[in-house]
């Protein structure tokens, strides 16, 4: 029982830190960024990358080492959100919403196979690997690193938040989530904040991608398709758009999903978590902490 | 959404060219029928016979989508778990049963409506958006249940479908009787009351609401029109390999389809037919390139946003001049 829940705790975590830059971006300017997910795959090759680059260390200096490289990654990975986003999103502002659905279905497709075809089609295997001593709490088997893993999650997130409500920076960017045309005649750089959201939530995901690398070992192409989907689900549990929901959507995703695992068996776990979806779909769109909004016309 | 979005249309109001205006014609139709038809007097070794075929049924797929895409402005990411159920249902019904593959085609007219139905209903009220990646969800829904019922197979599928007849060229002549119905029937629909009403509901939702369109109702039918295509499309695909396994409709036949749509130009009934012959037939002639195949499709799917988001061969608006 306390296996499963912090079992789902781990998950969720996870789940939260990506859903995260699929929530600030769907807050900022209304679109689902299919290419998400992905760039959460390309942290964990970027992190592949760079740990490679730095050569083999002691199992006892991994741990500080990964911390390093997680910083890194994170940095990379929201240049490479900043690009995306201005070659592919930015001169279509204007434009139909189906128009910008389509752009990042296409750049999600770029992305996945052209990483395909600069690292091959086969998993790799992640060099350093985070394994290790298990400590019993409660009854549930945590290993010091699932710890360290989760205490990082925490602190990303909670620096978000603070960002976000408590900074001048986070102030334009609520901003520009209420009425982006007013916010630039009050003197708010609506690109740059829009550029430096890409670059806080695609970093975010490099985080979750280096983290995922190193706990699971083995990193392909194809891994940032699913977490894509479960994000965006999380996110709408919590409520897109909102930040604490978001955080609570992917935890509670992620005990929902190691319940649903344990009641009907690992095969159903997707195919739980999309039903779950489609039923908030129905009951309540806006999530739980989600507000009421009005189409304005 | 701010009123400068909507200002920017799907088709293009240009004045034709010559080459779309030879696009228009009504002659363009049957010379492409023409050409489907005498293309196994050129080459009709079993391959390239079972090459012609899929590509007819990629078409249909096509046609099915720009109903909901190209018409309605509805994004459908898992497109192809409508080819799955019909493909499933038609499948499990005559090999269970030993129902000759023709009995199954209106079980597998209500199979899909309801999944339509099921699907559509909750997420059409919302954004447009949402429908999106539900129907993403979906998708993997479905591929995901028939990989692990015990009545569809598994990973291994179904096997033993009955053929609707024993020679490939009849076969290939019969698809392409079927597909040409297939999209004449969209091409037909497109143009009528309701057709209009997708239009509408597609260049601006709230305008059409206020002059008594009901959108929901509306977009809901293009959501199950275009679902029956799909499914009728599966049956095609079934009696054609007579196996069929979860393998086959994955995300990746989804956002082929939409491309075909999105490159051919939505909403155009001769620009998406072209986008689905030339996106099923590329991969024959491109497989030096088949690395980097998909990674040009999604280049070329941003490129086309950006540059000619009407498509290679958009529709002419015939409403407004």
């Amino acid at each position: 029982m306390t296996q499963l829940v912090w079992n789902g705790l781990f998950v969720g975590s996870f789940y939260a830190l990506v859903a995260l830059g699929y929530s600030m971006v769907y807050g900022i300017i209304k679109l689902l960024n299919f290419a998400h997910g992905d760039l959460y795959m390309i942290g964990a090759f970027i992190g592949f990358a760079v740990l490679g680059a730095v050569g083999g260390v002691s199992a006892s200096m991994a741990l500080p080492l990964l911390l390093v490289v997680l910083l890194a990654t994170m940095v990379l990975t929201g240049l490479a959100g900043v690009a995306l986003e201005r070659i592919a999103y930015r001169p279509l502002r204007r434009a139909p919403r189906l128009s910008l659905l389509i752009t990042a279905v296409g750049a999600s497709f770029a992305l996945e196979y052209g990483m395909r075809a600069a690292a091959g089609a086969d998993p790799r295997v992640y060099p350093v690997r985070l394994g290790g001593t298990s400590v019993e709490v409660l009854g549930a088997r945590l290993t010091l690193q699932q710890l360290v893993l989760v205490g990082v999650a925490v602190v990303l997130m909670f620096g978000l938040n603070l960002l976000i409500t408590r900074t001048r920076e986070g102030r334009a960017m609520r901003a520009i989530a209420l009425d982006p045309s007013t916010s630039s005649l009050m003197g708010i750089d609506v690109n740059a904040v829009i550029s430096r959201t890409f670059f806080l939530g695609s970093a975010l995901a490099g985080a979750a991608g280096v983290m995922a690398g190193a706990y699971y070992g083995k990193i392909d192409f194809l891994m940032g398709f699913l977490i894509g989907l479960k994000a965006f689900t999380a996110a709408v549990i919590g409520g897109i758009g909102n930040i604490p929901g978001t955080m609570l959507g992917g935890l509670l995703l992620g005990l929902l999903e190691s319940f649903g695992t344990y009641w009907l068996g690992g095969e159903w776990r997707d195919v739980f978590a999309f039903g779950v979806l489609i039923l908030f779909l129905t009951v309540r769109p806006t999530g739980l902490l989600g507000e009421r909004v009005t189409e304005r016309v | 959404m701010t009123e400068t979005t909507k200002a920017r249309r799907v088709g293009t109001d240009k004045p034709p060219t010559r080459a779309s205006k030879l696009l228009q014609n009504r002659w363009a139709g049957i010379a492409g029928l023409l050409l489907a038809l005498l293309a196994p007097f050129v080459n009709a070794t079993p391959y390239a016979l079972s090459v012609m075929t899929s590509a007819a049924i990629f078409v249909m797929l096509a046609a099915g989508l720009n109903i909901v895409v190209g018409y309605c402005g509805l994004l459908d990411l898992g497109y192809v778990a409508f080819f799955a159920v019909g493909a499933y249902t038609s499948g499990v019904l005559s090999t269970r049963f030993d129902l000759p593959l023709l009995v199954t085609v209106p079980a597998v007219i209500v199979v899909t409506v309801v999944a339509g139905i099921i699907i559509g209903a909750p997420t059409l009220r919302l954004r447009s958006d949402y429908l999106a990646i539900v129907t993403l969800g979906f998708g993997e829904i479905i591929r995901i249940t028939a990989n692990n019922l015990d009545v569809t197979g598994g990973p291994s599928g179904i096997y033993g479908i009955p053929h609707l007849t024993d020679s490939p060229v009849i076969f290939y002549y019969l698809t392409v009787v079927v597909v040409s119905l297939a999209v004449l029937g969209a091409a037909r629909l497109g143009r009528s009351r309701l057709g209009r009403a997708w239009r509408f509901v597609r260049e601006d939702e709230d305008a059409a609401e206020a002059m008594g369109v009901h959108t929901y109702r509306v977009k809901l039918a293009a959501y199950i029109a275009g679902a029956v295509w799909g499914g009728l499309a599966g049956v095609l695909f079934a009696a054609q390999l007579s196996a069929i396994s979860p393998g086959s409709f994955t995300f990746l036949q989804s956002a082929l389809v939409l491309m075909a749509v999105v490159l051919g130009g939505m909403g155009s009934i001769p620009g998406v037919v072209i986008g689905a012959v030339v996106i099923s037939l590329l991969p024959e002639f491109l497989r030096d390139l088949a690395d980097y195949r998909f990674f040009i499709f999604g280049v070329l799917l941003i490129a086309v946003m950006l540059l000619r988001p009407q498509g290679l061969w958009p529709a002419r608006s015939k409403e407004v001049s």
